[in-house]
């Protein structure tokens, strides 16, 4: 618990994300999921990575455990995990090798949106976390279960007894997603990755469920990076936001600056095109012309030229936009940014 | 859905080895040289003959001609080649006069002998206890089977499709009715349900009705599977949002069954009936070599075999039991085909 | 029934038989909608709001009678001015009336037939209704395209070649090919991007203004539901447990369910977070519900009547109905805009 709190207060990224590039290949070619996509996670820090489908969030989050399906690679760039030991480059470790699975789970723990895939339909819940606990600390049976059931407390829910001796397909989704949660921490992880985490759930489960991982990030000092669409719950629980748009990161910044100073024409479209329960009922609102392009067909230049009201024409097409920091932990790429560039 | 099928090799090797035999059995009659319902006495039994390609150095397919001995020991027919008379083979020769397709009369067949009749001299799989060609009966016979086959599951896709789709799309009482039923059939053991139906065929009926007779009574247990299959597909179709949507507009079952559900379906019929195939053939094949099903002079691949039933003939003529390669060659296709167009047409199944 | 409803459904009970598993004997039969009532008035919205499970799909595929309702009525004004109770009619005394009301739906995946090319979806309930003209079909097929915001060009296309949105637009076209009077949308716009759900929204409310549409809207999804509707229904474990006018529900429920649903919408704004207030625990099944008041297990505001006593639907305020004991002396907090 300790060198927890001195790592809080240590200003150093516990996992940077430098210029990762994945592609997959499909039937028609080779789709870029995510083209050069860099942030960082601080620890004890909520960063919420937001996007529309197919902008490469949840492909990117995978790559950085080494999970990705067959026929996609990491083709670049680098996972920096500050460890105990000294930095490691995750995208230098082979996916299956045992330096790998050691970090998966120990360092860095995936929750996903669905937990009944991430559960096995024929075990019972509790043996499967006890399961967990034993490959993290090789513990007896008996001090396993005990561990497990602590874990399960820990995360909220009610009688872990009995959920322990139930099958996942058994527990509703809000407890199901507890129940992943507290196998994803049995390890201690520093980093806890979570993609759409309540996406599936209903709306009061949500937000029981968002209230557990912000308390959760509290007593451990975790980092948490929250994948999501919803820019409600991005706004309710995120410290820093990535937004990503087809495989490449077009802002980010403190929350605070991407919801009330958001610069990148995107953001700002998608902002007010959301219908809120503060907006104004019945209102037009602002809409983003199209749809997001498949990935296979991306837009060259800035991928987002041709949705844009404000693209330069003979610019935006042609080059891809680079990063213009607008202020201090604040950046956004967009040519608008740029100072008059060289060309 | 191509493409997943394409992908799966053996799938698709199947799919061509039933092309070609399909095209066979087109062609039936060119590719038969010899009139494989002509009885010849002096030819019974001749074992596989062999084609020599050279002739004093140049190329000259030829055949010698077939000398009949008796073994005076044990009395057994020999036959032995008499190396002094070449009788040439020649491709597209003139023989027996067939229509092509049931409606070009003519008489060229892929090859033949010229200076003696073919029927007499040319024998590539030997012949029969009658003195028949068994490479011209193998290949009318594989005709007749597959085109059995090809009505069966034309029978009972009908059968199959129309009741599994008002079972799947009614539910309640009807399904009730028509997967009880589907149960009973399925319950009675095929062998005796044929045995019993085949043996109440008239002896005095022509070979046309016994082939019909017999097609409807393989396809009579056949629909089961098929309609069992497409209950489901149709039972899950129904809680699709496009036919109740269909619904909303006023369409009336049958147009919902015809234009949203059965298409939708498709690829499974195409599936099962393949796979249907290859039992309709082995199941004619079955009957007719326990002599229940087809009978001479109506040449199938069951009543071909239904002549190598004595161990005693097998012993002492091998050649007789040919008809067996196609038939397990067509089978094995059928089911690597319809396996490849399975897993295209429901990856997940 | 006032001239101004287009719709009104009274008591609506729609029970499914399931099978007994040995656990709970009596839990055989799953109230699914159980007495809901609720009027949609001409060229309004009215929405259906509760989460997974609380009957609203179920309550609207009775209102379609894609399903019949086990009891309740629901009156539908039609076309010529009468009212007829489609609960009680039978498939052919409702085959008239099907061009009337259309549904939109959730998933714009499964709700095209695959199969069909555009022309061919959009032109089914004018075959189906006896159009046979071919010329007339593409005429009024390639009108609803533009309608929606679709090139007229693209109707030889099938469903596989449009986006998720360009799906829905294509579904609202057919939807709106035999000019309905009342159109249900059933989460129509949840499965969509959310740059594409504005244009999905947007599109909604154009062509109720022009055609003076009224909507039946079902979805969980509350910031789509102040945006679009006039009036809410807050439905909880198949029961209606407070309707009102929209803007009033949002800034002041008077059911202790609705104000837990409000404090848990996650706002966009990181200005306004909120110390999150969620009900405890889960919905309550609809196989076995609590006895009295089925959001008591979860109410901080329940009292012993409460877990005994059933609350009854009242109308509290005008035009304010809520089942809840308590509803006159609770001061509860909504969203400020």
């Amino acid at each position: 618990m300790l060198d927890r709190a001195a790592a809080v207060l240590d200003a150093q990224p516990v996992l940077e994300v430098r210029d990762l590039r994945v592609h997959f290949d499909d039937y028609d070619g080779i789709v870029r999921a995510v083209d050069g996509v860099s942030f960082q996670v601080m620890p004890g820090r909520t960063v919420g990575i937001v996007g529309e489908s197919g902008c490469g969030k949840s492909v990117m989050a995978r790559s950085i455990l080494r999970i990705v399906d067959r026929g996609s690679r990491v083709v670049g760039g680098s996972v920096l995990l500050r460890r105990r030991s000294g930095v490691e480059d995750l995208m230098q470790l082979e996916p299956d090798s045992r330096p790998m699975r050691e970090i998966r789970g120990r360092e860095i723990a995936l929750v996903f949106q669905e937990p009944m895939t991430s559960f096995s339909p024929v075990h019972t819940v509790g043996s499967q976390i006890i399961e967990a606990v034993r490959l993290h600390s090789g513990s007896s049976r008996a001090e396993a279960r005990r561990e497990a059931i602590r874990q399960l407390e820990h995360v909220g829910t009610p009688h872990p007894g009995y959920i322990m001796e139930q099958y996942a397909w058994q527990l509703s989704g809000g407890l199901r997603q507890r129940a992943m949660l507290a196998m994803a921490l049995v390890g201690g992880p520093s980093v806890l990755i979570a993609d759409e985490p309540t996406t599936a759930l209903d709306v009061t489960t949500q937000a029981q469920v968002l209230e557990l991982l912000h308390s959760l990030q509290h007593q451990s000092g975790m980092a948490l990076m929250l994948i999501t669409h919803d820019f409600g719950v991005v706004a309710q629980i995120a410290d820093d936001v990535v937004v990503m748009y087809l495989g490449r990161v077009v802002e980010q910044g403190p929350a605070d600056a991407i919801f009330h100073d958001p610069r990148h024409p995107y953001t700002r479209a998608l902002l007010s095109s959301m219908p809120s329960v503060i907006a104004k009922p019945r209102a037009r609102l602002a809409t983003l012309p199209g749809a997001v392009p498949h990935p296979l067909n991306r837009p060259p230049g800035c991928a987002f030229h041709p949705r844009c009201a404000s693209a330069i024409p003979g610019r935006c097409d042609r080059d891809t936009p680079r990063q213009s920091v607008v202020q201090p932990s604040h950046s956004v790429n967009c040519h608008l940014y740029h100072e008059a560039d060289p060309t | 859905m191509r493409r997943r099928f394409v992908k799966h090799r053996l799938a698709v090797c199947g799919g061509l080895v039933v092309v070609a035999f399909y095209l066979a059995a087109a062609f039936a009659d060119f590719l038969a040289y010899s009139d494989p319902g002509k009885l010849d006495a002096q030819r019974i039994l001749v074992p596989p003959q062999r084609v020599s390609l050279w002739s004093a150095g140049r190329f000259s397919p030829h055949v010698y001609r077939l000398v009949r001995t008796r073994n005076p020991e044990t009395l057994v027919l020999d036959y032995s080649a008499d190396r002094s008379v070449e009788i040439p083979v020649v491709l597209f020769a003139h023989g027996y006069p067939y229509r092509l397709f049931g409606l070009f009369p003519t008489d060229i067949h892929w090859i033949g002998t010229r200076g003696e009749p073919t029927e007499s001299s040319l024998f590539l799989l030997g012949s029969d206890a009658l003195g028949r060609d068994l490479f011209s009966r193998l290949v009318v016979g594989t005709r007749t089977s597959l085109t059995i086959g090809l009505v069966g599951v034309c029978i009972s896709l009908v059968l199959g499709v129309i009741l599994g789709a008002v079972s799947g799309f009614y539910g309640g009482i009807v399904d009730l009715v028509i997967q009880r039923v589907i149960e009973m059939l399925r319950a009675i053991p095929t062998l005796p349900l044929w045995l019993g139906l085949a043996a109440a065929i008239p002896p005095t009926w022509s070979v046309t009705s016994v082939y019909f007779t017999i097609t409807l009574i393989v396809s009579f247990v056949g629909w089961t599977e098929l309609a069992r299959e497409l209950r489901g597909r149709i039972m899950s179709l129904r809680h699709e949002d496009f036919v109740l949507a269909a619904e909303l507009c006023g369409a009336r079952p049958r147009r919902i069954m015809f234009v949203h559900m059965i298409p939708a379906c498709t690829s499974h019929i195409i599936a099962t009936a393949t796979l249907a195939l290859p039992t309709m053939i082995s199941s004619e094949t079955a009957l007719s070599f326990l002599g229940l099903g087809l009978r001479s002079p109506a040449i199938s691949l069951g009543v071909l075999l239904n002549g190598a039933q004595n161990i005693q003939a097998v012993a002492l003529y091998p050649w007789l039991i040919s008809p067996a390669l196609p038939t397990a060659v067509i089978v094995l296709a059928f089911n690597l085909m319809g396996d490849g167009l399975r897993d295209a047409a429901d990856p997940y199944a | 029934m006032p001239a101004d409803v287009i719709l009104r459904v009274r008591g609506l009970t729609k029970h499914f038989g399931v099978a007994r598993d040995g656990e709970a004997a009596s839990a055989d039969i799953l109230r699914a909608v159980d007495d809901v009532s609720f009027s949609v008035r001409r060229a309004k919205t009215l929405a259906l709001v509760g989460e997974s499970g609380c009957g609203k799909t179920t309550a609207v595929r009775c209102i379609v009678r894609a399903m019949p309702p086990t009891s309740g009525n629901v009156w539908f004004r039609t076309t010529a001015g009468g009212v007829v109770d489609l609960a009680a009619l039978n498939e052919a005394g409702l085959r008239p009336l099907r061009a009337e009301i259309q549904m939109v739906f959730q998933d714009p995946y499964s709700s095209l037939n695959p199969r069909l090319s555009v022309l061919d979806i959009i032109a089914e309930p004018l075959v189906v209704s006896g159009v046979r003209n071919r010329t007339v079909i593409r005429d009024r097929v390639a009108n609803l395209l533009e309608l929606v915001g679709l090139r007229p060009d693209h109707m030889a296309r099938y469903p596989n070649a449009f986006s998720g949105g360009e799906r829905q637009r294509i579904g609202i076209a057919r939807a709106l090919a035999l000019h309905p009077r009342l159109v249900i949308a059933d989460e129509a716009v949840s499965a969509l991007d959310v740059s594409v759900r504005a244009q999905i929204l947007n599109l909604l409310l154009e062509l109720q203004d022009r055609y003076h549409i009224s909507y039946l809207l079902v979805s969980h999804d509350l910031g789509i539901v102040k945006h679009i509707s006039d009036q809410v229904g807050v439905m909880y474990v198949g029961q209606m447990v407070e309707s009102a006018d929209c803007q009033a529900i949002y800034r002041r429920p008077l059911h202790p369910y609705t104000a837990a649903l409000l404090a848990a919408v996650p706002i966009p704004d990181p200005r306004r977070r909120r110390a999150a207030y969620a009900a405890p625990g889960e919905a309550a099944s609809p196989r076995n519900p609590p006895p009295g008041c089925t959001f008591h297990p979860r109410c901080q505001h329940a009292i012993p009547r409460c877990k005994l006593e059933r609350p009854q639907w009242a109308e509290l305020e005008p035009g304010r109905f809520v089942r809840c004991h308590r509803a006159h002396e609770l001061q509860l907090r909504g969203i400020e805009a």
